[in-house]
């Protein structure tokens, strides 16, 4: 980064001085590129910062985004509605794609070919697939394409957020699955386990600490994901934190709505990760091995 | 090659295994194994590594199940599909090389997991048969600890506890002492002994020369998926026929060089 400034000063500085003392000086040297080069990024630190001072438009940018009456005027609603109906969203859409992709997980470890090579295509077409196309299907094209598909917006939303989780935790489940020794499963059945039940009482708890870290990530990413519900337009009281915000910013033809909304969103994802690197911290990293 | 290894005694065996083979895809492990154990007996098979004796011993139980021939435990056809081979199993005790021990529960909930799901027995009962048997390892004031902080002859003790928890006929012992640091492995064979002595049925698969010589009743030595030379211990690991089994056995006797 700063080579071309520090050259000049490591050369050799004459014949009359002895080869001993070159070593130190090119140390020196090198000490020197380093504070050279945090210097320059301090620098560009320093003068982004004046920029920003300078030649941002303040009363203009806190007029749009820092109105305190605007963002004053979006509580209790913020709260009791919007975050409300995004943690609903989220925890729905997280039990349901818990529970496919448990199913897909276990089929994909059956010993039946054909259930295998069902969760493998189930799981690489939802994993593929952006969550804004799973919701556009299902909010606008199984209704044209079935005449009686009419379902609650919230099943809808559930459903949609069920099948973008689902492809990764089951990934994240059979990984887990596939890390406890075989043994394990091998002594349970000696002493008469069905496989079934093997699977329950011994594998799966077992498989938890590997599972959770990675199952706590997907919450955060599916409480962001949950904001794609507004594109399927939800009555008043069912909007979330994202159509919320869309209506404010409308409404008030201001963006401080936005800021509002992030804050709410970091209330819910913050405690999240932060519980993932706990249980992270717990269990070892296990988090490898998963994709 | 067929060597007699049915037991001289006229009552019928607890254990009959016929002609048993087993394939691994088109490797085959095991060609034509034939056994009787009688209740009782106590059996030790021994051998190179990569002979067949985990599989031979795995098939007793169908933790893998035979490509041919026949397995009768206690009456039970253990390669009839119509066999609840759940339920058989329960009378089946097995104890592993690296124990298996259930890593997420105590040693009491080890004990006592199989006895309440499976045998469907009450807490109460399944208590006590798991302080009793604890008893009998010498480990009672383990019952609440996990798994993982136990030595691993402890360990293996603990395992053998949980297999006599569901009051087997017969026991089976794949080389239970061959993950054990060296002090720890006569703790484990003490408690074989007492068991032997208390007159449990028990195929063993074993390095241990001298345990095999002391306490079993009869040897089989196994050497690419057949029983090579079987008989009393004193005489096959005394006084062997076999040159495969005279090879073997100088191998093992002489220290550090484990087969
Ligand atoms: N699950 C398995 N799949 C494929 N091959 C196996 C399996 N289990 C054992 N084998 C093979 O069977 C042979 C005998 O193994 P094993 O019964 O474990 O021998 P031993 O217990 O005498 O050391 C080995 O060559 C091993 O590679
Ligand atoms: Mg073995």
């Amino acid at each position: 980064m700063s080579a071309p400034s520090a050259t000049g000063s490591g050369g050799p500085t004459g014949p009359a001085v002895p080869l001993a003392t070159e070593t130190p000086k090119a140390k020196m040297s090198k000490r020197q590129k380093a504070k050279l080069s945090r210097g320059i990024q301090y620098a560009i630190l320093i003068i982004i910062a004046i920029l920003l001072v300078l030649f941002a438009d303040w009363p203009k940018l806190i007029d749009a985004f820092g109105r305190v009456d605007i963002a004053a005027g979006m509580f209790p609603e913020v709260i009791t509605m919007a975050l409300k109906n995004t943690v609903i969203y989220t925890f729905l859409g997280f039990a349901l794609g818990l529970a496919i992709a448990l199913v897909v997980a276990l089929m994909r470890l059956s010993s039946v070919g054909v259930y295998r090579w069902l969760a493998t295509i189930y799981i690489e077409f939802f994993r593929g697939l952006p969550a804004l196309v799973v919701f556009l299907v299902m909010g606008f094209g199984l209704p044209v394409a079935f005449d009686n598909f009419n379902l609650p917006q919230l099943v809808i939303i559930m459903i949609a957020l069920g099948l973008v989780s689902s492809a990764y935790m089951a990934e994240t489940i059979r990984a887990g699955i596939q890390a406890v020794p075989k043994g394990q499963v091998e002594a349970a059945r000696s002493l008469g386990m069905s496989s079934s039940r093997a699977m329950f009482t011994i594998v799966l708890p077992q498989a938890m600490r590997i599972i959770l870290p990675p199952l706590t990530n997907e919450l955060i990413l599916l409480a962001k994901d949950s904001s794609l519900a507004y594109i399927l337009g939800s009555s008043v009281d069912g909007r979330e934190l994202a159509a919320l915000g869309r209506a404010e910013i409308v409404n008030t033809a201001n963006l401080t709505p936005f800021i509002v909304i992030a804050l709410a969103y970091l209330i819910i994802t913050i405690p999240l990760s932060y519980l993932s690197r706990v249980l992270e911290r717990k269990y070892g990293s296990a988090d490898s091995g998963v994709k | 090659m067929n060597v007699p290894t049915t037991s001289a005694s006229t009552s019928t065996p607890i254990i009959a295994i016929r002609n048993l083979q087993k394939s691994f895809g088109e490797n085959r492990v095991l060609t034509d194994i034939s056994l009787d154990v009688d209740k009782g007996e106590v059996v030790c098979v021994i051998g190179p590594s990569g002979s067949g004796k985990s599989t031979m011993l795995r098939c007793i139980n169908t933790l893998e199940t035979p490509t041919g021939g026949s397995v009768v435990v206690d009456g039970m056809d253990m390669t009839d599909l119509d066999l609840d081979i759940d339920a058989a199993r329960t009378r089946i005790g097995m104890v592993f090389q690296s124990f298996n021990l259930f890593a997420h529960l105590t040693v009491r909930e080890n004990l006592t997991i199989a006895q309440t799901k499976v045998l469907r027995r009450s807490k109460a009962e399944a208590n006590r048969a798991a302080e009793a048997n604890l008893a009998k390892v010498g480990l009672s004031e383990k019952m609440d600890a996990k798994p993982g902080s136990l030595s691993g002859g402890q360990q293996q003790r603990v395992a053998i506890a949980r297999a006599l928890s569901m009051d087997p006929d017969v026991m089976l012992f794949d080389e239970p002492t061959s993950a054990l640091d060296p002090e720890t492995v006569g703790d484990v064979l003490q408690v074989m002994r007492n068991l032997a002595e208390a007159g449990m049925t028990m195929v063993v698969v074993t390095h241990e020369m001298e345990f095999a010589r002391q306490v079993a009743d009869r040897v089989l030595f196994m050497d690419g998926g057949v029983v090579v030379e079987a008989g009393p211990a004193k005489e096959v690991i005394g006084n062997p026929q076999e040159q495969r089994t005279k090879d073997f056995l100088s191998r093992v006797l002489n220290p550090g060089q484990l087969g």
